[in-house]
This record gives structure tokens, C-alpha cells and sequence, in this order.
């Protein structure tokens, strides 16, 4: 029978969103190859949700408790599990520690990987998986040879599955890996950040210099849960941290609403949020690429738009 | 410090991309360049290499024979000595694939330090560098923009969602590297006169079944045409209503 092992990933305890979304997918692909089951694994100490991880699809979430992350002891961990319950397959978020997790995965059960994929499919009984590659200007599909498939889920692409139950949480024992973590500074600020916020404020060059951050920082406060992106011009001008930057060099973002302001869409940029459900975009050039790819467009100088967009925000988003 | 550093030679990223035979890219007419990300992983062992006074840096690829242009540039940059898996599919090949021919290669030398990119631009898999780490039973720190290595302990610093990660593990180790981490130098034409006469030996190299299949390889969907709804801040309201009724997202 199929059984999917979903790797969750915590942070203080607290699950990351994109871990449900994983557990999601494992629902929808192992109902798809014929009524397997999904276990949920955290390689790090967390006290689980079994109603909240049972209705996103989990039959059980084992808990191997370390004191300390390690990455090389995450991965022994989860090859150890995957073999012992014979998982066929493997799904992490492709988050910055799942994506590395993916790769010594594979490598550990000496099978293949997908990495970053935005959709799986599950025809004929056996499983593949669509993901961008060359900047998101092509798609693959792709399966798994090896005898377990390991995949990344690219956040924000899978959704996580309503079906009401309970799982079952055990604990298992945890390996112990050479790396690890020695600290972990959260990032200041109440935003989240902006590869895991389901709506993004972004500013490129066109806001004219970091002074004007505070018109997003408006649009942003309007909007609840939303982060603040910026283009590669902005970071490299020193106007805002690469921990904002949106595209190929930055990070890739799928947000429900994408609102663009002074950012001319060129196509790196494009790589990075050009999944995002609804793309709004703010310039004053009425010929700029990005509205070709925007869902909405004002064209316009920001300093003028921006702070009118957050006061009218703000009155629906109350 | 014996290191080791891993390049790939990958489209560049303005490149319009076609498709051959439904699963592959075309390269007609294609521009390819030295992965960018592999940049920094050069940088850093020239970094490295004269901090721990003496060393030796081999910069290595699995690759077409085009791939020596991209191991030259490294050359030129500063490494000592490159090494060309030779396969004429190489540039097909999956990152699981990719790792386990490297890991074979890598298993025959001495090393103390694995360089490579965060990612490729072309596959993006994120992956052969923790691939080849854990068939090599060593520790890998990814995404690394922050590095210092003193008396055989690593210490390196990688930012996460919503946070940084200071990591330490003990040498011999991977690291992968993201932009932040260092500026690549530019080769200069001594660097490049000096590449000329390194040593860069080509072995044709056998990859195994590959462990990923391509079914398919296609454009992704247009995005529905957008719409501009109006100038100036006359168009807010318009914009409002559209999100509110017509995307649904407020
Ligand atoms: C290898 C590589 C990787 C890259 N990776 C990335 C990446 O990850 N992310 C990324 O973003 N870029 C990346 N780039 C850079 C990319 O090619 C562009 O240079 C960059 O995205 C441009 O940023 P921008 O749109 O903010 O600036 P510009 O292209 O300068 O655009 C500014 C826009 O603002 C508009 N504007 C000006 N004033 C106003 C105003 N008052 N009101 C309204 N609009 C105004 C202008 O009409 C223009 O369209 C990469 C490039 C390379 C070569
Ligand atoms: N064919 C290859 N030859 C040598 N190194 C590679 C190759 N493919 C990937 N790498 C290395 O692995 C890194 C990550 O690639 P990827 O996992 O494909 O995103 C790259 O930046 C390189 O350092």
C-alpha cells in the first residue's frame, strides 16, 4: 500500500504554514494512487496538533524530539523513517530547509529527486511532478526512478486538505547529525516574510529611494498578513535587505495578491512572482512589461497613488 | 585547506528558451555562461585558500566538452587545477544523477572543503550539494552568506524564512553558497594568461541510469491578459472594487 512520509518543519515550536500544505498534497496523491496513508514527521521538538494535522490529512505524526536542529540529523531521521515504514514517497515544503532536506534525502535512500514542484499528479498509479525551471520560463515533468520519490512543494501551490479527523501522534527516536544549528535570530518587525505571506507589498527603483518606503509600509499595514518585497535594483541600491528580494536571486513568492509599485517587470523578476493569483501593477510608464503580466494596472507616479491606495485599503480591510 | 569547487555551465538568464523534442531545452543560438551562484563558490576558495596560508583549490564539472570554457573562467579567477567529467548528456541530467557522479569523483581525492552554488539557474534544484554531502557521510550548510572557518570548526550564517541561522560544523564539510556571501572577482588578464598553462584533465564519465525521468518539457500557460484600469489616483476606486469583487482577494 502507499504510504507518503511528510516531513513538517517548526520553528519555536510553532509549525511553518507551508508544512500543512505539504501534508495537503501527501492526502491528495496517496487517495490518487489508492487509499494510502500519510505520516507526518517533526525532526525537532513540538507538541502537535493532531486535529489540525488530522484535518489537513495526516493519518499519524510521529515526533522525533531533538533539543537542537541539525540538518545531517534531520536527514538521518528521515531516511531512517522512510524505510521503516516503507514510505514510497517523501514530500517536504521547499522552504530554505526544505530544499536542502530534499537533496541529502534523496541522496541517503539513494533515489531521485523533484525539487520546487508546483503541482504532482498521480496517473496510472505512479507519481510525477510539475516544476519551473530556467527562471520559471519552462515547465518540466518529471518522475522518480529510485525506489522512493522524494519531493519539494513550492509554498503557496498546494493546498491543505479540509477532512476533519484526528491523527494518531507517537513519538520516535531523533539521530544526531555533525551540523547544527547554534542560534536563530527571528527577523524584527511584524511582517512575515515575504516567501510565506499570502499577500506582498513590492517596491522597485521607481519609489525613487529608501525614504519612500514608508508609502508600502502604509499599503502594507492596510492589508493584513501582508510582507514587503522589493526588485533587485532596490537591494542593490542598498535601499532594503536581500532577505526582501523578489526573483530568480531572490525569493520566489506566490502570494494571492502581488501589488508592484515602480517595478519595470523585468523578466528575473518576473521568475519570482509571476505565480502570484493576482498581480497589481503601479507606473508610470505605460509601455513598462510588468503590465503585461499584471492582472491590474494603474499607471501613475507612486508618491501620488500609494498613499490614496492605503487609505482606501484600509476602509474594506478593517 | 584542500578544497573543492563545483561549477556548471547553464544558459544565461536573459536567454529566450525553446523547446526540443517536447523534453529538452534547444541550445541553438543560446548564450552559456559560468552559473552565477558558482561565482561565490570560487570567490570563497580563493578566500579561504589564502587565509589558511597554503592550499590547494580543484574546481570540478560534469559536463559537455563546451564546459571547459566555464572551468577556464574559473581558472582564470584563481583556482589551481580543473577536472571535466566529460558526458555529452550531461547538461540533461538531474540533480540526483548529477550528485551521485560527482560524489564518485569527489571519493577518489582528499578534500576539506566542498564549494558549490546555492542553486543552478537552469534546474534549480537546490540540491546536488547536499546530495553529494550526505553520500559522502559529511555536514553541508546551505545557502550560506556568511563563512569562517578557525581551527577545523565552520561557522556560517543563512538566512531562513523569517529569520537567520548561525550553524557550526566540523571540516571536512559542504557548503553552498548564496549571494551575499563575497564579490566575485573579475578574472584578470595575468589570472587569464596564467589559466592557459593550468592543468585540466577530461575524463569521460559514465552517469548510470539516470534516477528522474522527463516526461515532458513545455512554456508555462500565458497569464490572462491584465487590464489597465485607468491613471493617477483616479483609478484607485477601480482597482478596489476589481480586487474586492472580480479577484476575490480582499
Ligand atoms: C543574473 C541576474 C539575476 C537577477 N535577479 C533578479 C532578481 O532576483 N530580482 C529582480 O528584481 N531583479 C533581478 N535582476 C535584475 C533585473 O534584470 C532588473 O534589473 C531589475 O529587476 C530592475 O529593477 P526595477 O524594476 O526596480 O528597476 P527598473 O528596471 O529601473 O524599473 C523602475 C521602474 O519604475 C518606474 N518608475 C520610475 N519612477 C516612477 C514613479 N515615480 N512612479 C511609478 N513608477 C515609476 C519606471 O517606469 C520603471 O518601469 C537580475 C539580473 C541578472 C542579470
Ligand atoms: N553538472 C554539474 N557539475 C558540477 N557542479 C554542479 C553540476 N550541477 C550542479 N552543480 C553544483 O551544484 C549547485 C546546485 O545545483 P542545483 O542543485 O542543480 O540547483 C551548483 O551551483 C553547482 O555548484
Amino acid at each position: 500500500m502507499t504510504h507518503i512520509l511528510v516531513i513538517l518543519e517548526t520553528r519555536d515550536g510553532v509549525l511553518r504554514p507551508a508544512s500543512l500544505e505539504a501534508v495537503g498534497a501527501a492526502r491528495i496523491a496517496a487517495d490518487g494512487l489508492g487509499g494510502g496513508t500519510v505520516t507526518a514527521l517533526a525532526c525537532e521538538t513540538f507538541s502537535a496538533d493532531a486535529s489540525s494535522l488530522g484535518n489537513a490529512g495526516a493519518d499519524k505524526v510521529l515526533i522525533a524530539s531533538a533539543t537542537e536542529h541539525s540538518a545531517d540529523g534531520a536527514a538521518l531521521t528521515a531516511a531512517r523513517v522512510a524505510k521503516e515504514l516503507e514510505a514510497s514517497a517523501v514530500f517536504l515544503s521547499a522552504t530554505v530547509r526544505g530544499k536542502d532536506l530534499c537533496g541529502r534525502l534523496a541522496a541517503a535512500l539513494e533515489s531521485g529527486f523533484a525539487a520546487d514542484c508546483t503541482s504532482a499528479h498521480t496517473n496510472g498509479g505512479s507519481l510525477s511532478f510539475t516544476r519551473p525551471i530556467y527562471g520559471g520560463k519552462a515547465l518540466q515533468t518529471i518522475q522518480v526512478n529510485g525506489p522512493v520519490v522524494v519531493a519539494s512543494l513550492r509554498p503557496n501551490y498546494f493546498s491543505s486538505a479540509e477532512r476533519g479527523g484526528e491523527a494518531v501522534v507517537e513519538e520516535t527516536s531523533a539521530e544526531s547529525g555533525k551540523g547544527r544549528v547554534v542560534k536563530i535570530a527571528a527577523k524584527e518587525g511584524g511582517r512575515p516574510d515575504v516567501a510565506e505571506a499570502n499577500r506582498v507589498v513590492s517596491g522597485g527603483r521607481g519609489m525613487g529611494g529608501e525614504s519612500a518606503w514608508h508609502l508600502l509600509e502604509a499599503v502594507s499595514d492596510a492589508l493584513p498578513g501582508s510582507a514587503l518585497g522589493a526588485s533587485r535594483a532596490v537591494v542593490d541600491s542598498g535601499w532594503r535587505p536581500h532577505s526582501e528580494q523578489v526573483g530568480q536571486t531572490g525569493k520566489v513568492v506566490a502570494p494571492e495578491l502581488y501589488i508592484a509599485c515602480g517595478i519595470s517587470g523585468a523578466i528575473q523578476h518576473l521568475a519570482g512572482m509571476n505565480g502570484s493569483q493576482c498581480i497589481v501593477a503601479i507606473n508610470k510608464d505605460a509601455d513598462a512589461p510588468i503590465f503585461q503580466h499584471a492582472t491590474y494596472g494603474i499607471v501613475g507616479d507612486v508618491a501620488e497613488i500609494l498613499p490614496v491606495l492605503a487609505e482606501e485599503l484600509a476602509k474594506v480591510t478593517e | 585547506m584542500k578544497i573543492i569547487t563545483f561549477v556548471k555551465r547553464v544558459p544565461s538568464t536573459t536567454t529566450r528558451v525553446l523547446i526540443k523534442d517536447g523534453n529538452a531545452l534547444d541550445p541553438t543560438g543560446v548564450e552559456f555562461i559560468l552559473n552565477p551562484y558558482d561565482e561565490f563558490a570560487i570567490e570563497e576558495a580563493i578566500q579561504q585558500k589564502d587565509k589558511s596560508g597554503d592550499g590547494h583549490i580543484l574546481v570540478m564539472s560534469f559536463g559537455s566538452a563546451d564546459s571547459q570554457k566555464e572551468l577556464r573562467t574559473a581558472l582564470a579567477m584563481g583556482a589551481d587545477e580543473a577536472l571535466l567529467l566529460q558526458n555529452p548528456d550531461a547538461p540533461n541530467a538531474d540533480g540526483a544523477t548529477t550528485a551521485r557522479t560527482l560524489t564518485a569523483a569527489v571519493k577518489a581525492r582528499e578534500f576539506d572543503l566542498l564549494l558549490f552554488g546555492k542553486q543552478s539557474v537552469d534546474k534549480e534544484q537546490h540540491g546536488v550539494g547536499p546530495a553529494v554531502a550526505t553520500a559522502l557521510g559529511i555536514p553541508c550548510i546551505t545557502e550560506v552568506t556568511k563563512l569562517d572557518i578557525t581551527d577545523g570548526t565552520v561557522r556560517a550564517e543563512r538566512e531562513v524564512e523569517g529569520g537567520r541561522e548561525i550553524i557550526e560544523a566540523p571540516l571536512p564539510c559542504a557548503i553552498t553558497c548564496q549571494k551575499g556571501l563575497n564579490q566575485p572577482r573579475f578574472a584578470s588578464l595575468k589570472g587569464i594568461m596564467a589559466a592557459k598553462r593550468k592543468t585540466l584533465d577530461i575524463v569521460d564519465t559514465d552517469m548510470g541510469t539516470p534516477l528522474v525521468e522527463v516526461l515532458k518539457m513545455e512554456m508555462p500557460p500565458e497569464r490572462p491578459a491584465g487590464r489597465i484600469l485607468g491613471e493617477g489616483v483616479a483609478a484607485v476606486p477601480a482597482l478596489i472594487t476589481a480586487l474586492r469583487e472580480e479577484a476575490k482577494v480582499l
